[in-house]
């Protein structure tokens, strides 16, 4: 049925726009210190609960009442907690192991990934278990026809992919056009050229940082007005989704980690659909995806093959 | 001159500490020496025996969980001020499961390895059970749950055509899904009218046996199960499944599954455009279920009758308010309480007639096999399998932010 494809699609977008906003992070972090940041995903977490703190302790009830006016809040609050702890991270957790064997920092990453779920479950009053989250938008569907039926989409489904959709283009005119965008492509390609060019690779490197936890904020907070709720295991889960997804796309790409996302979301939505199983085995055709794109084509849809290093 | 000053305050903060610890120490001292005299005490020459605790107190289902863990401290609490175990004082230790097998493994395997341990009350989850029976069966421990409701638990694997008890330590004061799933079907089809229903359920041992259950008997009654869905425990986005079902136009949905899933399931439901009732089983029945996306007119069964209209579960609600705990009793409170009292009961009938030691373990068994109590929920005895003979179940409707009982829907299931 026409209605039932349009629907699945629809649900794909929203679910791949939310897991290319949090792999924007995973592949800017890599593409410039060759880092699986494991502890992205609890960034992303984190910014959800940074938006909830925001709403609950800080705005009166007069605009919590008012979307547009608590929204913007709710995001700006996640987005600076997000970017707060990444800070945090970087300087504390990173940069001394800058040239550690590799292995080192990725381990460090799983270390700081459950340190920050622990330190939210314990410190967050009440989140040993799922907290409602505000519905700071518009809420309902928007009831699309299409012939043979409808389509539902969620208003917070369409805000999170024409948010997902405004922050990558912004994200990839500041990295292409920008000065410091410039700077961070130089770093990535070489680290210690780009040193004796004059660019100071440490600030680069927290930009970078703190560039994906903005973004893994904002999406902590939409995922959280979209559900309703959020959870200290949220971040985990899309996590390993918006990891799969950067690989998918390209580790390194800014628009591979967006196509990687929406890819995932429609593998999702439409296995679930169409292929055996059901529903019950929608992520099993995720990763089915991901090897067949890893045998034939190692770096993803928009990577670039490995760079040998001298 | 600062200087001195801060070290004068420190000295002064640390002399105070000390004399407040000192005046700490001697109250304690004073009241285990008054022990004896004071009317209310009891003899507790003996020594400590514990009563252990295997649920959820972190996690996702933790507000069942440590609505549970009140519940059986303030059984323990009432016992040791009415010296119901002459001789010995009782502990209670909680241990968390957090709704995870291997973890409720380890917390079986910490409690059994305590020679003081008399019995454990718990698990909430059939999943979390199994691999707690066998572990308290080599120590020979009793284990009573009040939240219990797989089949397989008292009855074996094959429930169905060959009920075999496999763990005679094994008791439980809830009912099971062999009556709860058809106890809902019942409900949802005759009561309600519904007749195109979907069910989906979280692929657990609890979840997917309820909805078997269910399924079988709502087909029975002559509704049609337009869809069989899964979904993942830890899944947030339910979309996919949604538009699923949405095609096929179900008038109703059960799922079997815990309230975690099925409140934002619940919510996506009506933001799907799918304005229809869901409905699960005791899982489901806390009011966070609401908080997380439930809507009034969503139902579910539980086991029991509501505590709040029972006379005789009047006093532990009293009790329970009384004690000021920060958590609600939730779902399994009185449950919880009188599997309590049934440890404590044959405790005292299992010592009656000899001192504690590890051995005694099985006069403890035996004696909760005989129990015959008058409890919060109800009248408590056990059938040869471990189960209770108490086989009431209650609808529930929420209504504002929490569940409320259906009225006149209390009742035992009958085919």
């Amino acid at each position: 049925m026409l209605s039932t494809l349009l629907s699945q699609i629809v649900n794909g977008l929203v679910t791949g726009a939310l897991i290319g906003l949090i792999a924007l992070g995973y592949t800017m972090v890599y593409g410039i210190i060759q880092l699986i940041n494991f502890a992205h995903g609890e960034i992303f977490m984190i910014g959800s609960y940074g938006g909830l703190a925001m709403f609950t302790y800080l705005l009166p009830t007069a605009i919590q009442n008012q979307w547009y006016f608590a929204l913007p809040l709710l995001l700006i609050a996640g987005a600076a907690v997000s970017v707060g702890v990444a800070v945090l991270m970087e300087r504390f957790a990173y940069r001394p192991l800058r040239n550690a064997p590799r292995l080192a920092p990725l381990i460090t990453a799983l270390g700081v990934s459950v340190a920050l779920q622990e330190a939210v479950r314990v410190f967050y009053p009440g989140a040993t278990a799922a907290l409602p989250f505000p519905k700071a938008f518009v809420e309902g569907t928007w009831e699309i026809p299409v012939p043979g039926g409808t389509v539902p989409l969620r208003w917070t489904g369409l805000l999170i992919i024409v948010v997902a959709l405004v922050l990558t283009f912004a994200l990839n005119t500041f990295v292409n056009n920008s000065r410091m965008g410039r700077a961070m492509r130089a770093t990535s390609q070489d680290r210690d050229v780009a040193r004796l060019m004059g660019i100071d690779p440490d600030r680069v490197i927290v930009l970078t940082f703190v560039l994906g936890a903005a973004l893994a904020g904002v999406a902590g907070v939409l995922n959280g007005v979209d559900l309703g709720f959020t959870n200290i295991d949220l971040g985990f889960q899309n996590g390993i989704f918006a990891f799969t997804a950067a690989v998918l796309g390209g580790i390194g790409s800014i628009k591979g980690a967006v196509a990687g996302g929406f890819a995932i979301g429609l593998v999702k939505a439409l296995g679930g659909q169409y292929l055996p199983g059901g529903t019950a085995y929608d992520y099993v055709w995720i990763f089915v995806v991901l090897i067949a794109v890893l045998v034939f084509r190692p770096q993803g849809f928009f990577g670039e093959t490995e760079r040998v290093r001298a | 001159m600062t200087r001195r000053r801060t070290i004068i305050t420190a000295a002064i903060l640390a002399g105070t500490l000390g004399l407040t610890a000192c005046g700490t120490n001697r109250e304690e001292g004073e009241g285990e020496g008054g022990g004896g005299t004071t009317a209310g005490a009891c003899d507790t020459s003996k020594g400590t025996l514990i009563i252990g605790m295997v649920a959820p107190l972190s996690g996702g289902l933790s507000a069942l969980g440590l609505g549970m863990r009140n519940s059986a401290q303030l059984a323990v609490d009432q016992a040791n001020e009415a010296c119901k175990v002459p001789g010995y004082e009782l502990a209670f230790q909680a241990e968390d499961d957090q709704a995870n097998p291997q973890v409720a493994g380890q917390a079986a395997t910490k409690l059994a390895s305590d020679e003081n341990v008399v019995g454990v009350i718990g698990t909430l989850n059939s999943s979390t059970s199994q691999t707690v029976q066998p572990i308290l069966k080599q120590e020979g421990i009793v284990q009573v749950s009040p939240a219990n409701t797989g089949p397989a638990l008292t009855l074996g694997e094959n429930y169905a055509t060959a009920p075999a008890r496999p763990f005679d330590n094994y008791f439980r004061v809830s009912t099971t899904d062999l009556v709860q799933g058809p106890f809902a079907a019942n409900y949802l089809v005759e009561t309600a009218g519904k007749k195109a229903i979907a069910v989906i359920d979280d692929g657990k041992t609890y979840g997917a046996n309820l909805a078997e259950q269910f399924a079988q008997q709502a087909q029975k009654k002559g509704a049609q199960i337009v869809a069989r869905e899964k979904v993942g425990e830890r899944d947030t986005d339910f979309s996919g499944v949604i538009t699923t079902i949405r095609a096929l136009n179900p008038d109703a949905v059960y799922y079997g599954g815990e309230y975690p899933v099925a409140g934002p399931l619940s919510a996506q439901l009506a933001a799907a455009g799918l304005n229809i009732p869901l409905m699960g089983g005791d899982g489901i029945v806390d009011a966070t279920y609401v908080s997380l996306g439930g809507r009034p007119g969503d139902l579910a069964t539980s086991v029991g009758a509501p505590a709040e209209s029972l006379p005789s579960a009047k006093q532990f609600l009293d009790d329970y308010a009384a004690k000021n705990f920060t958590e609600e009793y939730s779902t399994y409170g009185a449950l919880t309480y009188d599997a309590t009292n049934v440890v404590i009961e044959a405790l005292a009938k299992a010592l009656a007639n000899g001192d504690y030691s590890a051995e005694r373990r099985a006069d403890i068994v035996a004696a909760v096999q005989e129990t015959n109590l008058q409890g919060a929920s109800g009248e408590i005895s056990f059938d040869e399998f471990g189960d209770t003979t108490n086989k009431v179940l209650t609808v529930y409707q929420v209504e504002g932010d929490s569940f409320a009982p259906v009225e006149g829907s209390t009742g035992a299931f009958e085919g």
